[in-house]
């Protein structure tokens, strides 16, 4: 289980935005995203989610490993907090819903309507999706968004215990999420600039 | 040299600019020709008086309403296979051009159909397979026009076109089975030449080989319209990012 | 409340279990949520019921004339209660992010796609069927008909659900999808009205109608065995 960038670019709507990422990262370890609006982390995110090709070079993933969180949770407002989490449990047929309601502390909410919660509550519920789908590598889109500072803290522990039981996580956030054993990417570096590509280079050739 | 070279978007339009001239001026002695011998050196028709001579217009123009979708599925199925961003753009530019041979079909059928049947519209299974067919023209185009991105358009509208395709088959039968119609058979066939005599059947063929370069030259010229929108796009994304 | 029945405890599944599996859990939610507030649940239903009624309003009380038209009325209006509720089958999950996180799932999207057009077919083609047959008394449809009146749309609208999920499939990526995705289905739909309009004609006149209830069957299998691939493909298409 490892998760290895091979020179990999990833372009949206046709225009290359990030290109040469090389890396590879192993169970346990945590990858932090940084770079500006639009500096391509989302793209890069729901690449590595197999959602969209990559534009050149490669990843290395095995099948069937990925646990992808967007901006939206994918939750459905008119059923319950239980409902939501066991529908993607037996979707991604992962281990059942009681440690994850318990880690996010949504036990008390497990049978409220998910459209009846705050946006912090609907965004914790949305990450305990991530531990009912028992797969262990997370790609996290600004996970922290809505959160208050417990909320964060618990989250916190939720991906260290994740790592520690050899997982693997690439987080995208402008917040501290107080994971000081992560490391960090800047994406800076490998913004595409001069090169862009929208598939019809074959006319400029 | 693999015929495959010509789906550069660089070599056809160094390609297309040479032929296109040629093309044209074939198109215009055909059509010249074809529509001059065919309306004032034939003999009118014992039956139908002088209105049959729209023949020379509605056959051909029928003709390549459905050759038209015939080469849009032919160039999506390449888009599909090869992605070469020529084919998905021809079978862009050859829709317009099909939907306006369909409408003269149906708009000189029916001036035909007035003084011989007697009304403007019957519900003829033909009449009605080329009605659905604007229908499946008019979807297509709304699809190409309503996506924003075009490689996603390209793709989008080539499975359209591959599933509208066995759907307007399908239509076709449909339709037939539906009303066995007053259409007179097809107008020409090579076994049965006695559905129309010599006289008609020599300025038919040229007037629809003048309708199919019609259509060569429609298309090359939309075609290289659309490489250069696409090449424009394309510009523009690099200096956004630049 | 959680209602019971489903409960996950299927940890060793394999991949085609998870597939199967998923299937099903993906129709009973999609169920539950059509039953739940606000799902549009019944908008098909009632505005088949008003076409049923607005018919004869237009075209006046004559029994005859009701009864001519009523095959073709009642299959024009399951055509267009069907589309109704269309533009949400896929739109609404891709809103929310469910549908990236069902193509990072295990259930293949082919597979979504034939759970998500059943429970369509399931909340808007067999209610329909099933009240077709009292409407069919305001239309005065002959009495053998009612038979084949049923039969027909039984065996026609599943191809309605899934040519409808092909053209959703096609226009999710789209903010106002709705109307292009009317004008892209509408035309797919011609075979299955002609063939279904005409079991009915027939029936109610007593005629052969094996011909055309084979073609009807034919054009249901043949949708429901090949479009899910098609949308599949659009679907990933515009998830990019």
């Amino acid at each position: 289980m490892q998760l290895v960038l091979n020179n990999l670019a990833v372009a949206r709507g046709g225009v290359t935005v990030l290109q040469g990422l090389t890396l590879s990262l192993s169970p346990g370890r945590a990858l932090i995203l940084r770079g500006p609006n639009g500096s391509g982390k989302t793209t890069l995110l729901r690449t590595l989610a197999g959602l969209q090709p990559p534009a050149a070079g490669s990843y290395d993933l095995p099948a069937d490993s990925v646990a992808y969180a967007a901006h939206v949770d994918g939750l459905k407002s008119t059923l319950t907090v239980a409902e939501n989490l066991r529908f993607w449990a037996e979707i991604y047929g992962g281990p059942g819903m009681d440690l994850a309601l318990q880690s996010l502390d949504l036990e008390a909410l497990a049978h409220r309507r998910a459209g009846e919660l705050s946006a912090g509550q609907k965004r914790r519920l949305g990450l305990a999706r991530l531990l009912v789908t028992g797969r262990p590598v997370w790609l996290l889109d600004e996970p922290t968004v809505s959160l208050d500072v417990a909320s964060v803290a618990l989250f916190a522990g939720v991906v260290r215990q994740h790592l520690a039981d050899g997982g693997l996580a690439m987080i995208a956030t402008h917040v501290d999420l107080g994971l000081p054993e992560a490391e960090v990417l800047d994406l800076e570096p490998h913004r595409a600039r001069l090169i862009a590509r929208d598939g019809f280079d074959e006319a400029f050739a | 040299m693999s015929i495959w070279e010509y789906a550069n978007p660089k070599k056809f339009m160094q390609t297309s600019a040479w032929a296109l001239p040629w093309v044209l001026g074939l198109t215009l002695i055909c059509l010249v020709v074809g529509l001059t011998w065919g309306f004032l050196f034939t003999p009118d028709d014992f039956k139908q008086g002088s209105t049959v001579k729209i023949i020379y217009i509605h056959v051909p123009a029928a003709m390549m309403a459905i050759n038209a979708w015939g080469m849009m599925l032919v160039t999506s199925l390449i888009w599909i296979v090869r992605r070469h961003h020529v084919s998905a753009l021809a079978a862009k530019a050859a829709a317009p051009v099909g939907l306006t041979f369909t409408l003269i079909a149906l708009v000189t059928g029916a001036l035909w159909g007035q003084p011989m049947w007697g009304t403007w519209w019957a519900w003829d299974p033909r009449l009605t397979s080329f009605l659905i067919l604007t229908l499946f023209y008019f979807g297509y185009m709304a699809l190409w026009s309503a996506i924003e991105d075009p490689d996603t358009a390209a793709d989008l509208t080539s499975i359209l076109c591959l599933v509208g395709s066995v759907f307007a088959g399908l239509s076709r039968y449909a339709v037939l089975f539906w009303n066995q119609g007053l259409h007179q058979g097809a107008s020409l066939s090579l076994d049965k030449k006695e559905n129309v005599s010599d006289v008609f059947w020599i300025p038919l063929v040229i007037c629809i080989a003048g309708f199919v370069l019609l259509f060569l030259t429609m298309v090359l010229l939309r075609t290289r319209t659309e490489i250069r929108a696409r090449r424009l796009k394309a510009l523009l994304a690099r200096e956004r990012v630049a | 409340m959680p209602p019971a029945g489903v409960s996950g405890q299927e940890e060793a599944a394999g991949p085609e279990e998870v597939g199967g599996q998923g299937m099903k859990t993906l129709l009973i939610r999609d169920l539950r949520l059509a039953m739940r507030a606000g799902g549009g649940f019944g908008l098909g239903l009632a505005f088949f019921f008003l076409l049923a009624v607005l018919v004869p309003l237009g075209v006046g009380p004559e029994g005859g004339v009701l009864a001519r038209i009523a095959p073709g009325i009642l299959w024009v209006g399951a055509l267009l209660s069907c589309l109704l509720s269309l533009d949400r089958l896929f739109a609404l999950d891709h809103e929310d992010g469910s549908l990236d996180l069902l193509a990072t799932a295990p259930i293949p999207l082919e597979a979504v796609v034939v759970a998500k057009a059943l429970a369509h077919w399931l909340v808007t083609g067999l209610p329909l069927t099933l009240v077709a047959p009292i409407l069919a008394l305001f239309l005065n449809l002959p009495q053998a008909g009612y038979v084949w009146l049923v039969v027909s749309l039984l065996l026609g609208t599943p191809a309605l659900s899934v040519i409808g999920a092909f053209g959703a499939a096609l226009t999710v990526g789209l903010r106002r999808g709705g109307l292009l995705l009317s004008l892209l289905v509408l035309p797919l739909y011609v075979p299955t009205l002609i063939f279904g309009a005409e079991v009915i004609r027939r029936g109610s006149e007593a005629m052969a109608l094996a011909t055309p209830l084979a073609l009807l069957a034919a054009i249901s299998l043949g949708a429901v065995a090949l479009l899910p691939f098609a949308a599949a493909a659009a679907i990933r298409v515009n998830l990019r």
